[in-house]
């Protein structure tokens, strides 16, 4: 317990309302104002979290995104939130906050003997352990321990995230003072500006640094920035993390708080004023709670008066680090710098120790003292002045470059190489006027003059592989300089390697701290410099972003919202149990009970008297225009220009390369006049080849194609007494043969009527306008009774067809199926015109006669059905898959299974036994012909 | 998220779109006079180019096919046109 609370101090809280949380249990003080860091920093709490391999204690480092320790899951009023940063989240009253991988608390962590096993847990330790003995044994219990923080299975947030798509001329990220510079600027000139910031007030480090921009107190100028932004039309949004950035301008955007919102922003232009992160130093157990960022300390501060300790030393090598420890002696706090400088400013007033680092800190569960030119001096907290890493994952993720700055040592973005100016911090520019200019002249829109390079003032700061002890370099997945080594050791010295072997920067907090230490400690062992060695790719998101937020509303239901049926609460009346048939919530059977039972008897019911089902998702496009014979000879396999007017015929649409990719009928209705019933759904995929044709081929005067399905309504009439039912209905059938297509008048609208039959049976297909749907249905349906009739589902339906061995593309095909695989070789044979796949039905391998063609299977009498997907095998030798089973049923009419396959040579086996693979059991089928009912074609006509 | 410009619409997100083929990627014929080999390039040769490249794009929402030049590299939109001959 060494932080502690200033009596005054503290620019952001508010002393007059407390609150107080609970952590791992334990009640905790604090203000209103105050982040959850702040307020366990102030009391008194070190140990925040465990870490990831080696559950070794952790305790708070930063002061933003960047923290790699103090990471929690949260719950308050009803809302939980695993893994929030501690610095990014607001204490709340009541709410309850648990640390992470940790178990039962991070001050007492069963689990923190494995720092004991560090020896034997290296880089690369699961690949090399769990290789050759069987995962599934380990991935439970690997699984539980690792990860940070826990998902409540109970908890499923409302599918209600709010997203809202913006367009703005200039998006400026980051609201610090080259920031606000950038949008005050472009705001004067008429620019719409949106000035995003991830904290909860712009302003940048001068919140706790305090200072001026351009000649203004800085509050005053961030008040009147804001409003010039919103005076021309632009927005400031605080606590908003931008996570992403996308081609063209698009950005994304996580606005946290009581109403979180999810933006997609469109920019003209992108300034990017993200800041730079304090870097750390690397010294013997350099993970110890009380190393903090020296940045980090003089926030917590100045904003909530919260102290990380009394006796507090700051290991540094410049100037800019300073201002931290006098303020900490000016709150009371005893500091010694440990300067790497020989040569310091005088009259710092402050205790120095120069020439010196530290080498390494001491104790367990907190730092008692730190080992400073072989000597221990007592200290409770160690801040690190490391120097400065630019943010540049934004820069990165639009595919910016970056450029090694040797004398700043920073990697910097290379101008020109992203759609974007950065300016501040995040291009190396440290001090203030300097990073005010440039943000000036890139909100005037100008482009910033390069850099003039910087000396070097001397050797960087580096992990120092010749020191005992751990050095810590990712804090979030325990990461070591040895491991580093162990990595550059065996090879993997490329950065994509040495990330994905040590796990190096693949944390949450994205490498924000450990990247540049990791790949510049690659580099001196490998004898490369760091630009050389390069870095690893950056990629969306920034920051943890809840998965709730991107998907907003889009889930469930509305992920893939499904068509509806215009008769979808009459079926429903009617006992339809409804499922997602390609897209489209279709009936699978009426009333209660099994539903393949149910099936069942809805097909027998078919087969011998009448049933009715709904077809409405049956492709329907028009095809219509002096061109519409040609279009559709060229688009399909079966010539469909000599049809007669009146007719209908079955064909296939082939791809170019000849596989089939929709079957259905075409009905001609005129000379100029088609309607092709694609399949349900492929509907859209037809109307866009047709459409190729249509506009690269046939040309687009002489034909139109439209997509009418959904207008029209189809209720499908079959079975024996199909004709007999229409009549009774009301309906004046025409004298139709099979496949003839009429029309008659229906209530001051036109009926369609097809004698086309997908279950073998006698069938009408009848079509109108939807809005004539419900009449008709209830014509249809009253009459059902007097016929023993029923309405059947898309399970009965299915049944039917596979009796008569009629294919569903995509079921009993698959992307090798030719027409001829099908038995349709009649076209490939005789057609002399062109047609989209024909050059293809030609190739030795279409030519080949061990193709896998569609057969029908028949078990030996009493056998049990076999399983769709079972394979056929051969007789004797290697055992290989001869093809599948791709439908499979019990035909209640012919009492036994029925089964569809692709058969390698499948149509000259027709009689023969084969043996299949079905779930582990040999056994034998006796291939058939597709069709197993009706094979003369004696029920199209119906009952005499 | 790209944004491409329909010729017909004007500029939509990327999602709107469907790539179709490489432009002048004509079909040989007739069918009788072409070489598997000619055929299985015309199947499968593109030429991706690392760059520029001209392109036959769908757009989905109002169904006409359109030349898009793009590059391959940077994601910059060139130019994007109608098919020859018909007035955008």
């Amino acid at each position: 317990m060494s932080g502690w609370r200033h009596d005054s101090l503290g620019a952001e809280i508010d002393r007059d309302r407390p609150l107080r949380f609970t952590f791992d249990g334990l009640s905790v003080p604090g203000f209103e104002g105050d982040t959850l860091a702040s307020a366990l920093m102030a009391a008194g709490h070190r140990i925040l979290g465990r870490s990831f391999k080696y559950h070794r204690p952790r305790g708070l480092w930063g002061l933003g995104a960047e923290e790699p320790n103090a990471v929690f899951d949260i719950r308050h009023e009803g809302s939980y939130l695993p893994n929030a940063r501690a610095t990014l989240s607001y204490a709340q009253d009541g709410m309850q906050v648990a640390s992470v991988n940790a178990w039962p608390s991070a001050r007492r962590d069963a689990f923190g003997l494995l720092d004991l096993a560090q020896r034997f847990l290296p880089a690369g330790f699961y690949y090399k352990t769990f290789m050759r003995l069987p995962w599934r044994i380990y991935e439970p219990m690997i699984r539980r321990m690792a990860g940070l923080g826990r998902v409540d299975p109970d908890y499923a947030p409302d599918a209600d995230g709010v997203q809202i798509s913006a367009a703005c001329d200039v998006l400026v990220i980051g609201a610090g003072p080259a920031g606000l510079a950038a949008a005050r600027a472009a705001a004067e000139a008429g620019k719409t500006v949106w000035l995003l910031e991830d904290a909860r007030h712009p302003g940048g480090a001068l919140r706790w640094r305090g200072g001026e921009i351009d000649g203004t107190p800085w509050r005053d100028y961030a008040r009147d920035t804001s409003q010039a932004v919103e005076a021309a039309g632009g927005r400031v949004m605080t606590d908003t993390s931008l996570w992403g950035a996308f081609d063209h301008g698009a950005f994304a955007a996580w606005q946290r708080g009581p109403r979180p919102r999810h933006w997609r922003i469109r920019a003209a232009r992108c300034i990017l004023a993200s800041g730079a992160i304090e870097r750390p130093l690397w010294f013997a157990d350099n993970d110890r709670p009380g190393v903090q960022s020296a940045e980090a300390a003089l926030h917590h501060l100045a904003l909530y008066g919260s102290l990380p300790g009394r006796r507090i030393l700051m290991a540094t090598d410049s100037d800019h680090s300073l201002p931290v420890a006098r303020a900490l002696k000016d709150a009371g706090a005893e500091v010694t710098v440990i300067d790497r400088r020989a040569e310091v400013p005088e009259a710092t007033g402050l205790a120095q120790i120069t020439g010196a680092g530290i080498e390494a800190a001491r104790g367990r569960r907190g730092v008692t003292a730190a080992l400073v030119k072989g000597e221990e001096i007592p200290c409770d907290t160690i801040l690190c002045a490391g120097g400065w890493t630019p943010s540049v994952h934004l820069w990165c993720q639009a595919g910016g470059r970056l450029d090694m700055d040797e004398g700043r040592d920073m990697l910097v973005p290379r101008p020109g190489t992203a759609p974007m100016t950065v300016i501040g911090a995040a291009t190396g520019t440290l001090d203030l006027a300097a990073a005010v200019a440039e943000g000036l002249a890139a909100g005037a829109g100008k482009t910033p003059a390069p850099k003039a390079p910087k000396p070097r003032a001397r050797a960087p700061l580096r992990p120092d592989p010749a020191r005992p002890g751990r050095q810590w370099l990712d804090l979030q997945n325990d990461v070591t300089l040895k491991d580093v080594a162990l990595a550059a050791r065996e090879g993997f010295t490329s950065v994509e390697h040495l990330k994905r072997y040590t796990t190096l920067g693949m944390a949450t907090d994205q490498g924000r701290l450990s990247n540049f230490a990791g790949l510049a400690a690659m580099a001196a062992l490998t004898n490369r410099s760091v630009a050389e060695t390069g870095t690893t790719t950056y990629r969306p998101p920034f920051q943890p972003v809840p998965l709730s937020a991107i998907a907003g509303p889009a889930r469930g239901a509305l992920y893939h919202p499904l068509k509806r049926l215009a008769l979808e609460e009459a079926h429903r009346a009617a006992g339809a149990r409804f499922r997602d048939y390609g897209g489209w919530l279709r009936p699978s059977v009426y009333g209660q009970g099994d539903e393949a039972a149910l099936a069942q008897s809805e097909a027998r019911t078919a087969r011998t008297t009448v049933a009715i089902f709904d077809a409405s998702p049956l492709g329907k496009l028009e095809v219509i225009g002096p061109g519409a014979a040609a279009l559709l000879d060229f688009t399909g396999y079966v010539r469909m220009s000599t049809l007669r007017p009146g007719r209908a015929r079955y064909g296939f649409m082939l791809s170019e390369s000849g596989i089939v990719y929709d079957d259905g009928v075409v009905l001609r209705l005129g000379a100029d006049h088609f309607v092709v019933s694609a399949s349900s759904s492929h509907v859209e995929g037809v109307r866009f080849v047709l459409e190729d044709a249509r506009q690269d081929r046939i040309g687009r005067a002489s034909v139109f194609v439209h997509d009418v399905t959904q207008a029209y309504v189809t209720l499908t009439v079959t079975g024996p007494d199909a004709r007999a039912l229409c009549r009774a209905a009301g309906l004046a059938l025409p004298d139709l043969p099979h496949m003839g297509v009429g029309e008659i008048a229906y209530q001051g609208a036109r009926l369609r009527v097809a004698r086309i039959s997908f279950t073998g049976d006698m069938s009408y297909e009848l079509s109108v306008p939807a809005r004539h749907a419900q009449t008709l249905r209830a014509r249809l349906d009253a009459a059902l009774a007097a016929f023993d009739g029923r309405w059947i589902g898309l399970e009965a339906v299915m049944l039917l067809r596979a009796e008569k061995g009629y294919v569903l593309i995509g079921k009993d095909t698959d992307g090798s199926t030719m027409p001829q695989d099908l038995g349709w070789d009649g076209p490939r044979a005789r057609r002399d015109d062109e047609y989209l796949g024909k050059r293809s039905l030609f190739t030795p391998e279409a030519a080949s006669t061990a193709r896998r063609q569609l057969v029908g299977l028949r078990v030996p009498e009493g056998g049990q059905p076999i399983r769709t997907g079972a394979h056929l095998i051969p007789d004797t030798g290697l055992r290989r898959s001869l093809g599948f089973v791709t439908s499979s049923y019990v035909s209640p009419v012919l009492d036994r299974p029925i089964a569809l396959a692709l058969l390698e040579g499948g149509l000259q086996k027709i009689g023969q036994t084969v043996r299949l693979f079905d779930d582990g059991v040999v056994r034998e089928a006796v291939v058939t012909a597709p069709c197993a009912y009706d094979p003369e074609g004696e029920r199209l006509d119906g009952r005499a | 998220m790209q944004r491409f410009p329909c010729p017909f619409c004007g500029p939509r997100d990327e999602t709107e779109f469907h790539f179709a083929v490489e432009a002048g990627h004509a079909r040989p014929e007739p069918a009788g006079a072409v070489s598997d080999a000619a055929w299985a390039a015309y199947l499968y040769e593109a030429a991706s180019p690392k760059g520029t490249t001209r392109e036959v794009w769908l757009h989905l929402t109002c169904g006409e096919y359109f030349l898009l030049t793009r590059d391959t590299l940077t994601r910059a939109v060139n130019a994007s046109e109608p098919l020859p001959g018909v007035a955008p």
